[in-house]
């Protein structure tokens, strides 16, 4: 079970690399949201896995009488999800002030920041292209 | 006593939550976060001088035993970092009382400050790796919200790149975690100490110490993984490129010292090899990429890289001199670079403008900020008698003295193109006539008076990068006593687990 879920890991984070790389906002968010799970998985999958071994122990006993589930990761996991989750709202709520302020979720257009050159000397006209990222050829 | 090593984290969360309770009244808000600014950085003195005096000091917080609760441990490394970080809060604080317009002040500039400062100093104490990770993202949060606050294009075009490689280098360092926990069974830094020497597979533990290196390496803006830096650090408002400029990557540099000092030291050979050619090659990207730029704030970002390089260089020489180095020069390193970032804000506002070309005059004109500004930018290339040069001499001699000629030899030309950088912004922006002098005028912004809240942090971080220059003795003792601490992680076991 662990290595299929180690599987299912790698093919995760790679599918999630892949969308993160693809040069749109919107396909980054998504492959985010991925990878996000992804790790959340991994740290349980760490954990060990254990089947109907609830964490509890019996009254008055002081430690456990066998081998039961590890409950660390999920807390470590839970932590993550609720900071992962604060995070994603951040990050859909900048992507889109981005796309209304800049018109484009396409991160090679994206060039306000740092001006190409075009044989002009640096930052002379910092916004030239700021108000025409449509003019330039797309990449594709 | 114990409530010292909580009051650094604990205070600028408390300032944050009634500037934002105070919001509506900003002339109030200002003095109520000046105020808490004032407390921390008393805090923070304090913590400094208990540790400096009676050592390493650790605490559980709610007196769970060491390997099982959350722990904050200060030794000398976390107590300086955390001391810098307080004096940069309190100049950023006072500075901003005159760049900040009421519009940022509306949007919540004052709590996300304190946050950060928060998030940062909690950073440095924290001895748990979870809970690092935890600090980690409450520091970048803030820093998402002060970078694109004032929410322009350029501001919002640098926040995105800043967001997108920052929280995948979030995700890195948690993965490292869990498949750290998944090897040893714990996150305690000093506990990991002891339990990454017990595991079998070494080969895939040293593959974890990379992960955690490029999670570390992508914050810190290590070569080749930095180009989110010199993409956002120029768009905010100065105050917050110079609080950033100063903090953010040193968190990083500090995990990456103190990870790689504690928990993976069993292939040192391996893993501080890999630090220390991105060291090296950071250095050079860093400050060769500098001399390509001609905005005063670009120039400075790029040169941010450069000097972590420096520090990485300490850190992978890896000898007692090579760290107390590399602490002297994030002491020194963070005064003066946040500096830099206010006095380029002060230029800006006498000039109007950033840019290279258009700016000029200010040594005729504002003879006292260009003389504040040399103070900063030749200790930062490293001319005697300034901080920097002892630093940067500290690293050298480090470096000859372990047989790293190259290294050695890297360090000084690094310094000397520095110079170069430092010099052309010298030449242009102090040097050269003013524009109203010049031929060819070309109509520029208007520009205004320095403001004595300006003037103030700004004299008092130059005064303080001069005293570390003139009277370096003090401060290389602190910066010693921290690299013994770090060549000798039993003492940091030791007072975190207790006497075993």
């Amino acid at each position: 079970m662990e290595t299929a879920l180690a599987f299912l890991c790698g093919i995760i984070a790679a599918a999630s690399i892949y969308l993160m790389l693809s040069g749109n906002l919107i396909r980054f968010i998504f492959g985010l949201v991925l990878a996000t799970n992804g790790v959340n998985l991994l740290i349980f999958v760490s954990g060990r896995l254990s089947h109907s071994k609830p964490p509890q122990i019996a009254e008055k006993a002081v430690v456990p009488a066998e081998a039961m589930a590890n409950a660390l990761p999920q807390a470590l996991i839970l932590t993550a999800i609720v900071i992962g989750f604060a995070l994603m709202t951040f990050v859909f709520i900048l992507f889109y002030r981005t796309y209304q302020a800049l018109g484009t979720v396409n991160t090679e257009l994206m060039r306000m920041a740092e001006p190409r050159e075009d044989g002009r000397g640096t930052g002379e006209k910092p916004d030239a292209d700021a108000h025409s990222p449509e003019r330039r050829e797309k990449p594709e | 006593m114990n409530v010292l090593l909580v009051l650094p984290v604990i205070l600028p969360f408390a300032s944050a939550a009634v500037t934002l309770w105070s919001s509506g009244e900003q002339g109030r808000q200002q003095l109520i976060s000046l105020l808490g600014a004032l407390l921390h950085l008393t805090a923070c003195a304090l913590l400094f001088i208990w540790v400096a005096q009676s050592g390493m000091q650790a605490m559980q917080v709610g007196d769970w035993p060491a390997p099982f609760g959350i722990t904050l441990a200060a030794d000398h490394l976390s107590v300086v970092m955390v001391m810098v970080t307080a004096i940069l809060g309190f100049a950023v604080t006072l500075y901003s009382r005159a760049e900040i317009d009421s519009d940022l002040l509306g949007a919540g500039y004052h709590p996300l400050l304190h946050i950060l400062l928060g998030g940062v100093c909690g950073a440095f104490l924290t001895g748990d790796l979870f809970n690092l990770y935890v600090w980690f993202e409450v520091m970048l949060m803030a820093s998402f919200g002060l970078l694109v606050l004032g929410r322009t294009k350029e501001q919002l075009d640098g926040g995105v790149k800043y967001v997108m490689i920052n929280l995948f280098a979030t995700l890195l360092f948690i993965s490292g975690i869990g498949l750290l926990y998944g090897m040893t069974g714990t996150l305690n830094l000093a506990d990991l100490h002891l339990a990454v020497q017990e595991v079998d597979n070494q080969a895939l533990l040293t593959a974890v110490a990379a992960i955690f290196m490029t999670a570390f390496g992508i914050k810190a803006g290590l070569f080749p993984l930095f180009f989110w830096l010199p993409a956002s650090y120029h768009t905010p408002p100065v105050a917050v490129s110079a609080i950033l400029a100063g903090l953010l990557t040193k968190v990083g540099v500090y995990a990456l010292i103190r990870l790689f000092s504690l928990v993976f030291t069993f292939n040192i050979a391996y893993t501080h090899g890999i630090l220390l050619v991105a060291g090296v090659v950071t250095m050079f990207t860093g400050v060769l990429g500098a001399a390509s730029y001609n905005e005063f704030r670009r120039i400075l970002s790029v040169h941010i890289v450069s000097q972590v390089g420096y520090m990485i260089l300490g850190l992978a020489l890896f000898s007692p001199l090579a760290l107390a180095g590399a602490v002297f020069y994030l002491l020194h390193n963070m005064i003066v670079k946040s500096n830099l970032f206010l006095i380029s804000g002060l230029s800006a506002r006498i000039c109007g403008t950033f840019e290279l070309k258009k700016l000029g005059g200010l040594y005729h004109g504002h003879r006292y900020v260009a003389i504040l500004f040399f103070i900063s930018a030749f200790s930062l290339a490293g001319f005697p008698p300034l901080s920097g040069f002892w630093a940067k001499l500290i690293l050298v001699r480090a470096g000859l003295e372990i047989g790293a000629y190259g290294a050695a030899a890297a360090a000084v030309i690094v310094g000397l193109l520095t110079t170069y950088s430092m010099t052309k912004i010298w030449g242009e922006a102090f040097w050269k006539p003013g524009p109203e002098e010049q031929d060819a005028v070309q109509s520029r912004p208007e520009g205004k008076s320095p403001d004595i809240w300006m003037l103030l942090p700004v004299t008092g971080l130059a005064c303080l990068t001069l005293i570390i220059g003139l009277l370096p003795g003090p401060f290389l003792q602190v910066a010693e006593r921290a690299a013994h601490e770090l060549t000798h992680p039993e003492i940091y076991v030791n007072a975190v687990l207790g006497d075993k």
